[in-house]
């Protein structure tokens, strides 16, 4: 089963990135964004299909590596299964 | 007095801290392994810059989780003196050896030159001891996620309890448009301390100012005194 991961810094973190791409947009004439906020995403497989296992487990892997919970939230979504 | 150097997979500013340690204590430090699970007791471990694990997921993240961490983390339960510069900085960080985060430069600019350092009144500590309150030190940082970042509570507290070890600051009879403080680093901190004060984190580069051919010898004097109050 997919578990996908997205990684975003909290509010009030400074994200230079975001700012250089808002700079970017508003020259190029998209000027009714005003603010862009970057992050990423981790993409995990599993061999199992425990659901609640595999969110147990990646929560695990969020606080002891994945994530610096000083600076970022996240949150987990499991992909529907096709 | 016993150093040693722990090195990752991608540090590469080992050598040259090594070189430096030699040049102070007259002694070749201990080099240490990330895989390393056990080594002698030392008195000081020193964690270089680099780029460890190619900088993957986050700065000093995976070698946070090396094997030779907790290793490290013994060694400062016991007392021993462990100084991290530039990646070395961003590995304690993650470790949880010391707190806060260091995220990307303001300007988004890998940002290498020299910086002027002012030491702070802190805490007893091995790293600032030898020097007298406000001296200045010109050493230079090379780095793109240097900027010290910390919830204002944090910040309060470390200045509290006087755990920032040096700021970045402005020469008064210099004038230039370059920004005294070269990443956006909260309250302009560019070291700081554990509770016990023998931990120092920085972004700064002691050793890439040794000889007068790298432009200055500050690196060399705060080294010294480091390496004379760890023994003493």
């Amino acid at each position: 089963m997919r578990v996908i991961v997205n990684i975003s810094l909290k509010e009030g973190v400074l994200d230079p990135q975001g700012q250089a791409i808002q700079n970017s947009l508003s020259n190029l004439g998209f000027n009714n964004c005003n603010n862009v906020r970057t992050g990423k995403q981790i993409i995990l497989d599993f061999q199992i299909d425990d659901k609640e296992q595999i969110i147990t487990e990646t929560k695990k892997m969020c606080e002891s590596l994945l994530v610096n919970t000083v600076i970022e939230n996240y949150d987990i979504q499991l992909e529907k299964e096709t | 007095m016993r150093s040693g150097v722990a090195i990752f997979p991608g540090s590469n500013c080992d050598r040259d801290i090594i070189v430096a340690l030699k040049k102070v204590t007259k002694k070749i430090p201990l080099k240490l392994w990330h895989k390393d699970k056990e080594f002698p007791n030392l008195d000081l471990i020193v964690i270089p810059g680099g780029f460890s694990f190619g900088d993957y997921l986050r700065c000093g993240a995976l070698a946070a989780r090396s094997p030779i961490i907790e290793n490290i983390k013994n060694h400062v339960s016991r007392g021993g003196a462990l100084l991290g510069i530039c990646n070395g900085f961003q590995i304690l960080i993650e470790a949880g050896i010391l707190p806060g985060s260091l995220i990307r430069n303001k300007n988004l600019l890998f940002t290498c030159r020299e910086t002027t350092l002012e030491i702070q009144k802190t805490i007893k500590s091995p790293f600032t001891e030898g020097f007298e309150l406000g001296c200045h030190l010109k050493i230079p940082v090379a780095h793109n996620e240097g900027n010290y970042f910390a919830p204002k509570s944090l910040l309060d507290q470390l200045s509290s309890e006087g755990r920032i070890a040096f700021k970045y600051i402005e020469e008064k009879d210099v004038n230039s448009d370059i920004d005294y403080n070269p990443n956006g680093s909260c309250d302009d901190i560019a070291g700081i301390l554990s509770k016990n004060g023998r931990v120092l984190g920085m972004m700064p580069h002691p050793e890439r100012a040794i000889n007068s051919l790298h432009g200055g010898t500050d690196g060399l004097k705060f080294l010294t005194k480091c390496i004379e109050n760890i023994v003493g």
